[in-house]
């Protein structure tokens, strides 16, 4: 391979989108959860997506690495489609940061023990290098007091924030958070979206499920509101917030900024 | 999180508890006398306690004969004969095992007991146990079977008593658990082959007594094989308790999965670890965590079916103790011969009940909520 393909190759691979999803339709049962969504999220993109229960908005970032399966339609992670086959599934997960409503921290294993897991047995780091790697992001989360504490032992936003961290560790290219504030007491949302914020402004995608409309103003490129399974709009956070087209969208708005 | 400590009120002043409801006598209120009822209870207890205990410990203890070969003096005494386990001992522990060569299952149960006590201690969870008890089960094995080193042969139908008794539990159970292990994971498997074999097995042996297997496995199955080829009898009764228990673990370790958060798996596959890995290192460890008190009773009991053996003629402890008394000196002997066995059981349960307790403190260490 020359230098000047090798040049394009490079270029190609940073012009082409982060994900693509096509046409993509999910049933649960009879029940039509996702119908044709269309969506391309760019390099280094920050996306919130809101709405409200029931419209498919989890659905659709757990299909973005395969918690859910999709029928119909197409998702492209990082020029990877997403198939049945397993060993892509495993490299795109890997490549997916994922935080939960609910953390979903591993209550058997130390804070630190949750963070080198996927590190030590995914990516094969030796130990030593994980357990830096991990005090990093630890201190990142501002956390790193608690390394050796269990999950149990920490309150939500702690332990949120250490969600947050785990799956730094991996050292992921893109980040998916699945209302990651919704479960945590009021005095705690600040200190998860405060580590958000921080790792918007370092430039990494995301796609991010919330009802936080602070934090889609300050920091989201684009906020698309789902309802019934489809994106009924999308708009820059300014655009979105001051001048809502659609009519769903408008009562949505109204109800959440009481 | 560091919590600011509540503040207190103007230095409160301590307020001690009326005496009554403190030490020794604020115990027994509370316990044995706290209404009529419970009163009444404790004073009925007390008059059984009153009948039973001192004339058992007389009879156990003060009248009892001890001495070796002593079975005339037994028949004139009024207490216990410990007589016959003094003198049978040997017999009851190791059988028809060649009276000279018995110290070797002795060393071999040592042995035994050693790599177990060794294994309890979590800090030598490690790799290089595996090859401990590698080296320790080829010692055990020579020792048992002999034909090397200069010691002479001695055939397994020779072996009998609490060797046999625990090579039958020891192997049992420590087959049986990953067995178990396998066969919930494969009764949860997405997979629908491997999921109807493994309902299929575990409802087929748990639909059968542990007796009608062992029978099976040593009269019906010999007629399976080829003329002249013969599967040594221990084993197979081995094998037999080996899968019932497993069917049994399978139950309880499918109890303990379904324990487990669906958020666990995700959180695990959204890493990028693969099925092997999410349950190895996320599921398991908990999910068996949560379910030591069921499987340990489960392998206490399969531990005491070990002496269900004796149908098929093996002479384990049970049937080795019996034989003794069906001797006509020793015959009008049993209490004392089945409470010696019984302790002889008890130790066996106690200890893994002790220890299941101990593990669970120590799994559990910090991570309370």
């Amino acid at each position: 391979m020359t230098q000047e393909t090798k040049n394009q190759a490079a270029q190609a691979a940073s012009d082409r989108p982060m994900i693509e999803i096509i046409e993509l339709h999910k049933w649960f049962g009879e029940l039509h959860v996702l119908q044709g969504i269309n969506l391309t999220v760019k390099r280094q993109e920050r996306i919130v997506i809101c709405g409200p229960s029931g419209s498919g908005k989890s659905t659709l970032i757990r299909c973005i690495n395969r918690l859910e399966e999709h029928q119909r339609g197409r998702i492209i992670v990082d020029g990877v489609e997403l198939t049945n086959n397993v060993k892509n599934i495993e490299k795109i997960r890997a490549e997916v940061g994922m935080v939960f409503q609910h953390f979903n921290l591993f209550p058997h294993l130390t804070i630190l023990d949750n963070l080198t897991l996927g590190p030590i047995w995914v990516r094969k780091v030796p130990r030593k290098k994980a357990e830096e790697t991990a005090m990093y992001y630890l201190e990142k989360v501002h956390i790193a007091d608690q390394a050796k504490k269990y999950p149990g032992q920490l309150s939500g936003g702690q332990q949120q924030r250490v969600a947050i961290a785990r799956s730094l560790c991996m050292n992921p290219k893109i980040m998916l958070f699945d209302e990651p504030t919704s479960a945590l007491d009021p005095e705690m949302i600040k200190e998860v979206l405060d580590v958000m914020v921080e790792l918007a402004h370092e430039g990494m995608t995301m796609i991010v499920v919330t009802h936080e409309m602070g934090f889609a103003k300050s920091v989201a490129h684009r906020v698309l509101f789902m309802d019934y399974g489809r994106i009924i709009e999308e708009n820059t956070p300014e655009a979105f917030f001051s001048n809502p087209k659609h009519e769903r969208t408008k009562l949505f708005l109204s109800q959440i900024l009481r | 999180m560091a919590m600011e400590p509540y503040p207190q009120s103007a230095q409160a002043e301590v307020v001690k508890p009326p005496p009554t409801s403190v030490g020794v006598l604020g115990w027994i209120k509370d316990n044995l006398f706290n209404g009529y009822f419970n009163s009444l209870l404790t004073i009925v207890t007390l008059f059984f306690l009153y009948k039973i205990v001192p004339p058992f410990v007389r009879w156990a203890f003060i009248d009892s004969v001890w001495c070796p070969d002593c079975a005339e003096a037994c028949k004139k005494a009024a207490g216990a004969c410990w007589s016959i386990i003094t003198s049978n001992i040997r017999f009851i522990i190791f059988g028809f095992y060649p009276y000279a060569e018995q110290w070797r299952p002795l060393i071999a149960m040592f042995l035994l007991f050693g790599l177990i006590y060794y294994s309890s201690k979590n800090k030598n969870w490690k790799k290089s146990l595996i090859y401990v008890w590698i080296v320790g089960l080829f010692v055990m094995g020579v020792l048992m079977k002999g034909g090397l080193f200069g010691l002479t042969s001695v055939e397994s139908t020779k072996w009998g008593g609490l060797p046999l008794t625990l090579l039958l539990s020891v192997f049992g159970l420590t087959a049986a658990y990953p067995l178990g292990v396998i066969l919930a994971l494969g009764r949860r498997s997405k997979m629908p082959g491997i999921r109807w074999m493994s309902i299929l097995y575990i409802e087929l042996i748990r639909g059968v007594p542990l007796i009608s297997l062992l029978f099976m496995s040593s009269i019906i199955f010999p007629l399976f094989l080829p003329e002249g080829v013969t599967i040594n009898k221990i084993l197979r009764a081995q094998v037999a308790i080996i899968l019932f228990t497993a069917a049994y673990i399978a139950e309880v370790v499918r109890g303990g999965l379904q324990g487990i958060p669906k958020g666990q798996y995700e959180a695990a596959e959204s890493l990028g670890l693969n099925y092997v890995l999410t349950m190895r290192l996320v599921i398991l460890p908990q999910a068996l965590k949560i379910v030591i008190p069921p499987t340990v009773s489960i392998l206490i009991s399969a531990f005491k079916d070990t002496s269900l053996v004796v149908i098929i003629a093996l002479w384990d402890l049970m049937k080795t103790t019996q034989s003794v008394l069906s001797h006509p000196k020793w015959m009008g002997f049993s209490p004392e011969a089945y409470i010696f066995l019984a302790i002889l059981y008890f130790l066996g349960c106690f200890s893994m009940s002790n220890y299941s307790r101990k593990l669970e403190r120590e799994l559990s260490q910090g991570e309370e909520r």
